[in-house]
């Protein structure tokens, strides 16, 4: 009954092994975009899930329904996502800042739920979702799914290592696209609106047009974190995109600090380590007996490290409220 | 300031370059003594830039702004007085399309302006300050001024992606926007953030950034108002050649002595009218000017004290 008997070894692989995973890269993503919408151009986006879900139905379907080629698919999937935007934008952009926040909520949820509804049945298949569309995308993987790779004890599967490769290799693309606009006039312009849209309109920038590029730009963000996931699980189904998911990005992107480039990605290494971490540790530990069952079980444990991720962000708002890369410097500038 | 006898005040201060003839001093014309030596509201001026008529706004039962007619006369600087509560920011919302008129229409350069959006306005040059000001408090105070600029190739969403493009255009920018802090004497917080700013810093910071864009007509509300007198003297300064470089200046303003200094004319408004307008040393003898600062209502005409 010590913490010696623990398996620290396994455990300290698989945290390594899920903040480089598949689910890391597509956090990271969907919190790329999400800090385009909100930590440049102030957007508040509570719909982020919807973008992922898009992106993933678009791909999706391109194959199942019109038998297009992968890259079309991509491209497909990134005009969904670029339509929801639109839809969502449109209408509300010319408004205050909380009807955005409204309106994604909701509509988040008309997506997952028209795609798992009866009436759409014929073409998204309800609950169960999409299979069909993985093969043209497994033709592709240039490594062999029958073996492993990686680097030491962190393996991945053939499959599972194209689908971590693509993610990762996307994060990078958005973040050099993201690095440049945002060094540009063009994302100083986005960032002005920001701090007060209306001094950015009486110095003639078109404060409408510039959020909703933004909100474009990291909804196809999103959308390509769908794709991802979709390339990974091999399916998509309605019921991976459930509001819970936008807050997991939202987590991820506040634990990082908001407005900064690299703080997705860590933030989604992070979170997802923690994860783990927790859940390797509480299992062990009551299986140990070191946590009475009384208190908890084993089947308890993949809601309590939840809780105790939640604790975390807590701390971190407490003792560095400004993430881990955001600036203190800029955050104090709020309170003068 | 220039002289102080009367001809060299009225006409001394229309400094439009093309009017100046080095040998002669300020050339004067005689539509202009017209409009110059007239103050009763709405009289008609020789080349306005901005013609506002029959302009009302009310919110719910409280008449905002109520303006039959008025001109802005181009290349000189207009001052906007009134008490508090009197409507000023209100127009000024009105012009720049911040807010919308419940009738009638605005004129800028003859064409009416009154469908255009605030960007589309400030685009055909009509640049404003707010009283409230709008420090951009997380971009550095050369970020604040460089985004004051027009027409900047970087700041579409494609091109900004290849800074070959634009890099040139930047530096020409960067440079114009430190020669402007060096005026506004800001250029030694060029990098600080603008939320560093103190509350008069900021001001300065707007105006700066508003003429940034080399506007037709910048409008300033109280563009003073918190700013140290040094600081102040040397504004206006600023604020004074600005009509050389053609521009048309309309600034709100509380210090009559600001007014008095650098206004070429005196616009005054009082419960949404414009009730006179005028030179600023005639003005403060208008009657009707003496009883809206001292708050008398009614219509017959109490003593001067
Ligand atoms: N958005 C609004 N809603 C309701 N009333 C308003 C609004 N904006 C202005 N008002 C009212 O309109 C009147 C004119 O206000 P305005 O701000 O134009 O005055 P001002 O001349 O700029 O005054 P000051 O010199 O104090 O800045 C005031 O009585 C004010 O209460
Ligand atoms: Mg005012």
């Amino acid at each position: 009954m010590t913490l010696a008997a623990v398996d620290w070894g396994f455990i300290l692989i698989q945290t390594v092994e899920t903040s480089l995973g598949l689910e890391a890269a597509v956090y990271a993503l969907a919190a790329v975009g999400l800090n385009v919408h909100f930590g440049y151009a102030g957007l508040l986006n509570f719909g982020q899930v919807g973008f992922v879900a898009m992106g993933a139905y678009g791909m999706g379907l391109s194959v199942t329904l019109w038998s297009l080629n992968p890259f079309l698919a991509l491209l497909v999937g990134m005009g969904f996502a670029t339509v929801f935007a639109l839809i969502l934008g449109v209408p509300t952009l010319r408004l205050r800042g909380d009807y955005l926040a409204i309106v994604t909520i909701a509509a988040a949820e008309i997506v997952r739920l028209l795609a798992r509804s009866t009436t759409l049945g014929e073409i998204t298949r309800g609950a169960e979702g999409l299979h069909a569309f993985i093969g043209p995308f497994r033709e592709l993987n240039p490594f062999d799914p029958g073996s492993e790779y990686g680097i030491g004890p962190i393996q991945f599967a053939g499959n599972q290592f194209f689908a971590i490769v693509v993610g990762w290799a996307l994060t990078a693309v958005a973040l050099a696209v993201i690095w440049q606009l945002m060094r540009s006039p063009w994302g100083r312009v986005v960032k002005a609106i920001r701090e007060d849209e209306d001094a950015a309109r009486a110095l003639g920038k078109n404060a409408y047009w510039y959020k909703l590029q933004a909100l474009i730009l990291g909804g196809v963000i999103g959308g390509l974190a769908g794709m991802v996931q979709a390339l990974g699980k091999a399916t998509i189904q309605p019921d991976s995109f459930v509001p819970a998911y936008t807050f997991f990005f939202w987590t991820v992107l506040i634990l990082g600090g908001v407005g900064r480039i690299w703080s997705p990605v860590v933030g989604a290494m992070i979170f997802w380590a923690m994860l783990t971490f927790f859940q390797g540790t509480l299992t062990a530990m009551v299986n140990e007996g070191l946590i009475p069952t009384a208190l908890m079980d084993t089947s308890q444990v993949s809601q309590i490290r939840f809780m105790l991720v939640g604790v975390g962000l807590a701390l971190l708002m407490v003792f560095r409220p400004q993430g881990i890369f955001g600036s203190r410097e800029e955050m104090i500038l709020d309170v003068r | 300031m220039s002289g102080s006898n009367v001809p060299s005040r009225l006409w001394g201060r229309i400094r439009r370059r093309d009017e100046f003839e080095p040998d002669l001093g300020w050339v004067l014309d005689e539509s202009r003594r017209k409009w110059m030596v007239e103050h009763t509201s709405g009289v008609t001026k020789p080349d306005p830039a901005l013609v506002i008529k029959n302009l009302r706004r009310a919110f719910g039962g409280l008449t905002a702004v109520d303006v039959d007619h008025l001109e802005i006369q181009r290349g000189v600087i207009t001052a906007l007085i009134g008490p508090n509560g009197a409507g000023k920011t209100t127009l000024f919302n009105l012009l720049t399309g911040f807010d919308r008129p419940d009738s009638g229409s605005v004129l800028l350069d003859g064409k009416d302006i009154e469908r255009m959006r605030p960007h589309v306005r400030a685009r055909k040059g009509m640049v404003r300050t707010f009283q409230l000001t709008k420090a951009l408090t997380k971009l550095s105070v050369l970020e604040n001024m460089k985004l004051g600029a027009r027409d900047q190739v970087g700041e579409g969403f494609a091109r900004s992606l290849f800074p070959p493009l634009w890099r040139s255009q930047e530096k020409a920018i960067e440079e114009r926007a430190m020669e402007l802090l060096e005026r506004f004497s800001l250029a030694h917080m060029a990098s600080e953030y603008a939320g560093t700013l103190s509350g008069g810093q900021r001001k300065l910071l707007e105006m700066a950034r508003a003429l940034m864009s080399r506007p037709a007509v910048v409008m300033l509300d109280e563009p003073v108002a918190g700013v140290n007198p040094a600081l102040t003297q040397s504004l206006l300064e600023h604020v004074r050649e600005l009509p050389i470089e053609g521009m048309t200046v309309i600034f709100v303003e509380h210090d009559m002595d600001v007014v008095w200094d650098i206004s070429d004319w005196v616009v005054v408004m009082a419960e949404g009218k414009v009730i006179a307008e005028g030179l600023a040393e005639d003005i403060g003898k208008n009657q009707a000017v003496i009883d809206a600062y001292l708050g008398s209502g009614d219509d017959n005409d109490g003593e001067a004290p």
